[in-house]
């Protein structure tokens, strides 16, 4: 199976340029299972697909009017044989998927860790997890560091061989955290919190996207994904620290200074809203993200454990009265 | 006074707005002006505008939805160039204001005023000639539900020209689409034409489930009705029981924007995630609602040309049956990435995949239809070869989808988009589009020419794959969907290539407008060899409708037919039409109303003050409605008797025609 997808260059995809196809080209263990399920797929109906259409021409052309040769059966309309055999074959096929639907549901489900079968793979067996918290904003993306207390707007920067933790949430409307490159992708939704676990193979500058429509400013609303090796992120992280770094911002990012972070550009009908550009914070207050999910809850965190929630935090820079409801939603 | 609304609602400042504003304005005062010099106000208002017939009915439906095709088109083509255009650092020409209502404004048409209106109108028009029915169960309501459709197409479209419409795609995920994030009225015109749409498909459901159930023609069992009336009967059941969770939806949403509610909200208690359940419990099945009319229209076309009948006839109403119960419990699909736990993803992907087992069923049956029969590529035949190719492809990706593993990478992408048109274009467009061809002679009484039609075909099956094929390839790449612009250079070739496609699309509507237009410059000249003499035009016509004269009279059979089996007409050529038992009686029908076209009127007044916040309006509008219905209910004028006399020159006249177009023979 993992095979397979060597025969998916047929695609003109491959055919006509070098050019990279993100999801048939993934860069860890999470895109390849992604894409051995949809070649897999690909393949099976592929076997019922292409006997149907030829099989459609074949008998157009054969049984056309102006054929007075072929046989012609008017009365004919039912066949025991041919039921079963229609009936038979979807089923069998379907039953086959199924199986592997299953299967895949479950050993890719992004909530799950990365499992030690692929970390030994990558020849990594004993890595320990990096935690990122995500936050969709309008139209940029924070991602919060939370045990290296750094954090960073519009650029996800990680390891490689390390299983990565993300802890999603928004605190605009929802879209979907999406790095085609290295697999599956989860809705950001203010107040609750969603996981993702992912993992990077190799090194490499991959694309990051909203993958839902967030409002005018959804097309900016993008990030390039740079993983490198170990050595390479432990010197990126000290450069965070690095005052004279140009992409660190002067100031820590807290309850005071994040409404700053997350008010959304100007809008104008006429262009899109400016893309938020690169920024790095090299110092982050602790429990930022849990009060991020916890200030749609009125105070209380989605998931009643950790809950550290700030009492100075800014409700919302949006709009008046957003606290009006009485209690905690129970999600 | 005016709620809302002032002059600055009026986009005067976007050239391509007040473009299509005039060309809009000079048509319709061209209409109107024609109209008026050829004095047919009186003729107008009296045989269509009041009609409640469903025959009449249905040649307005079509209208309309062609009418919705064009505009629904003009957005995809804009599309298609703001995004051949729009790459690295070009912004192209559509800024994203005015691009986000574009893609909107497509979904919402083609579906609830392109696809769902020309669904009506070959229900309307066939479903009570293929049971042997005078008339639909309630014909005033038939009318109430095409003024509803009629009305609410107006809204979204009075949108382009007063204030500006939804910019959160055709179904208005909140939080994007509420009062926090979106404050103009973009969302409230969706809101409300979805909503006025939605009463007038939700009462044809009704009156077409009563009208299969209770005026099928003596003799005629559940197994002997044609497959395009299965088909319809179980789509009628599945907006019936779909379409209320749509209104309750955009009900919640509209409490929501216009009293502060948390339905959908962020805060406040609201969930997002009960939106997206709501809307898909009703999304999913819709899109079966579309296509399964369309498999029925296939099974008629096939078996007709093919000169057998439909292979599998049990099977087909079985797997109909099996689409509508699954189609139903699959919702969940459309958002495996929610982060819903491996067991629920599970079930729905299962679901999803196994509907494939009852398509595929179909598509084979069509297939050993046309085996060893004498198959004719009129028109008709050619739409369903190529809607059995591309429906297969379509049907595989969207098996690939049904795999949430795969569905993780895919979802929202272009790749999505292709598949969807993929089915969409290829089931629904294709079968519609054929259906209108097929039964298009015994609307009119003449027929269309064939050559146009197939060219419509060539375009349309070329264009299909020119324009979607790379869009399943940046899918691939990585590109998500309503992107405005981007700088990937491996996509801009294939979104190029795309752009291309459209127009070949383009060259499929306008063969399509032509064949129009020739079909009535034959009728305005008489043309002989156009006139549809026999009633029976494609010659091996199996279904009860054929057995009536072209155009069909206004009460459809002088005499009930009796059935005796599957393929009446068919069993009636083979073996002799059985001698009329009874003596011609006088046909009790429905008078024409007003009604329609007064409740129709409200309702836009309603919709409109309800977007705009001009409460007086609103409840003018309800008042007038109230008293309409009560003035109605209070008056026994509603019917009356076709005289014999008339019904005998008809059958007199139909025979004597007949017997020439034997005699010419």
């Amino acid at each position: 199976m993992k095979r397979l997808w060597r025969f998916f260059p047929a695609l003109p995809a491959l055919m006509l340029s070098g050019c990279t196809v993100d999801l048939l080209q993934p860069a860890g263990p999470i895109g390849e299972g992604n894409r051995d399920m949809m070649v897999l797929e690909w393949a099976v109906m592929m076997c019922v697909v292409v006997p149907v259409i030829i099989a459609t021409l074949i008998f157009a052309w054969k049984y056309r009017a102006s054929n007075e040769k072929a046989e012609y059966l008017r009365n004919w309309s039912h066949s025991n044989k041919i039921e079963v055999f229609i009936w038979g074959v979807p089923i069998l096929i379907i039953l086959v998927l199924s199986g592997f639907n299953y299967w895949s549901t479950h050993y890719y489900d992004p909530y799950k860790p990365i499992s030690k079968e692929m970390l030994a793979k990558v020849g990594a067996p004993n890595a320990k997890p990096l935690r990122v918290e995500v936050v969709s904003l309008d139209w940029k993306w924070l991602f919060i560091y939370p045990d290296l207390g750094i954090a960073t707007i519009n650029e996800l920067d990680v390891p490689t061989k390390t299983p990565l933790d993300f802890r999603i949430t928004s605190d605009s409307v929802m879209t979907s955290f999406f790095i085609p490159q290295l697999g599956s992708q989860i809705y950001s939704m203010a107040g609750m919190e969603t996981q993702l676990h992912l993992l990077a193979s190799r090194p490499g500058n991959y694309q990051g996207e909203a993958a839902q429509y967030t409002g005018p400013g959804f097309s900016d609303m993008r990030f390039r994904t740079i993983a490198m090796p170990q050595e390479q992120f432990e010197a990126w992280v000290q450069s965070v620290h690095n005052t004279e770094n140009p992409f660190v911002a002067k100031e820590a990012l807290d309850a005071q200074t994040y409404p700053k972070y997350q008010a959304p550009p100007a809008v104008s009908n006429e262009v899109a809203p400016k893309p938020a550009p690169v920024l790095y914070f090299s110092n982050v207050q602790s429990g930022l993200f849990e009060s991020i999910v916890a200030k749609y809850n009125v105070g209380n965190n989605a998931h009643g454990k950790d809950s550290k929630p700030m009492g100075d935090m800014p409700m919302d820079t949006h709009s008046d009265s957003q606290m009006a409801a009485p209690s905690n939603t129970g999600m | 006074m005016l709620g809302k609304l002032t002059l600055s609602a009026i986009p005067y400042d976007v050239p391509i707005l007040v473009g299509t504003f005039i060309g809009v304005a000079v048509i319709g005062i061209a209409v109107l002006a024609a109209v008026t010099y050829f004095k047919k106000w009186g003729y107008l208002w009296r045989e269509w505008l009041t009609t409640v017939d469903h025959k009449k009915l249905a040649v307005m439906y079509v209208i309309l939805g062609l009418v919705m095709l064009v505009r629904g088109f003009a957005d995809a083509v804009m599309m298609r160039t703001q995004l051949a255009l729009a790459y690295a650092g070009n912004p192209g020409y559509l800024p994203p204001h005015h691009y986000d209502q574009v893609f909107s404004a497509h979904g919402t048409i083609m579906i609830f005023f392109m696809a769902m209106v020309i669904m009506q109108a070959l229900f309307n028009f066939v479903v009570p000639l293929q049971i042997g029915a005078r008339d639909v169960a309630f014909p005033l309501i038939n009318s109430i539900s095409f003024y509803m459709t009629l009305v609410s197409a107006i809204l979204i479209n009075i949108s382009l020209f007063v204030g500006e419409f939804s910019n959160v795609g055709w179904l208005g995920y909140p939080p994007v689409s509420e009062l926090q994030f979106n404050p103009g009225v973009g969302v409230d015109y969706y809101i409300w034409s979805v909503q006025i749409s939605g009463i007038g498909t939700l009462l044809t459901a009704v009156n077409f489930i009563t009208t299969i159930v209770k005026l099928r023609a003596p003799g005629m069992k559940w197994m002997h009705m044609p497959v395009f009336t299965w088909t319809a009967f179980f789509s009628c059941i599945m907006i019936l029981t779909t379409f209320p969770v749509l209104t309750v939806s955009m009900a919640l949403l509209a409490l929501d924007r216009y009293v502060g509610m948390h339905f959908f909200t962020n805060d406040g208690g609201g969930s997002v995630m009960l939106y997206l359940n709501l809307i898909w419990s009703w999304g999913h099945p819709e899109v079966y609602i579309l296509i399964l009319p369309a498999f029925g229209v296939f099974s008629e076309i096939a078996a007709t040309f093919s000169g057998k009948p439909l292979f599998g006839y049990a099977t087909m109403v079985i797997a109909t049956g099996i689409i509508t119960f699954l189609g139903s419990i699959v919702w969940v699909h459309h958002f495996f990435t929610m982060g819903a736990g491996a067991d629920v993803n599970t079930f729905f992907g299962i679901m999803t995949m196994f509907i494939a087992v009852p398509t595929g069923v179909k598509i084979f049956n069509w297939l050993f239809t046309m085996y060893k029969g004498r198959v004719r590529f009129e028109g008709p035949m050619n739409w369903i070869v190529g809607f059995m190719i591309t429906f297969s492809i379509g049907g595989m990706t969207g098996v690939m989808m049904a795999m949430p593993a795969a569905d993780w990478v895919i979802h929202n992408s272009l790749f999505l988009v292709a598949h969807f048109h993929n089915v969409i274009i290829g089931g629904v467009f294709f079968g519609y589009v054929a259906g209108l061809s097929y039964w298009f002679p015994k609307v009119f009484g003449f027929k269309m020419r064939d050559v146009w039609g197939k060219w419509a075909f060539r375009f349309w099956f070329v264009g299909f794959y020119v324009s979607f094929m790379p869009l399943y390839v940046v899918g691939l790449e990585g590109m998500t969907r309503r992107m405005n612009h981007y700088d990937n250079p491996n996509w801009h070739p294939w979104l190029l290539v795309a752009c291309v496609g459209v127009f070949i699309l383009a060259a499929g509507v306008a063969c399509q407008v032509i064949q129009f237009v020739l079909a009535a410059f034959d009728a305005v000249n008489k043309k002989p060899d156009a006139l549809d003499l026999t009633g029976d035009n494609w010659g091996s016509g199996r279904t009860l409708e054929w057995s009536l004269p072209s155009p069909v009279p206004h009460y459809n059979f002088a005499r009930l037919p009796v059935v005796r089996g599957l393929d009446t007409f068919h069993i009636e050529k083979e073996l002799g039409r059985p001698a009329p038992l009874a003596e011609l009686e006088p046909i009790h029908m429905p008078k024409y109303s007003a009604v329609g076209p007064v409740l129709g009127a409200c309702a836009l007044v309603i919709g409109f003050a309800l977007v705009w916040h001009i409460w007086w309006a609103v409840i003018a509008g309800l008042v007038v409605s109230f008293f309409t219905v009560v003035h109605r209910s209070a008056n026994l004028d509603i019917d009356f008797y076709v005289p014999v006399e008339e019904i005998r020159a008809d059958e007199e006249a139909f025979a004597k025609r007949l017997a020439a177009a034997q005699a010419a023979e």
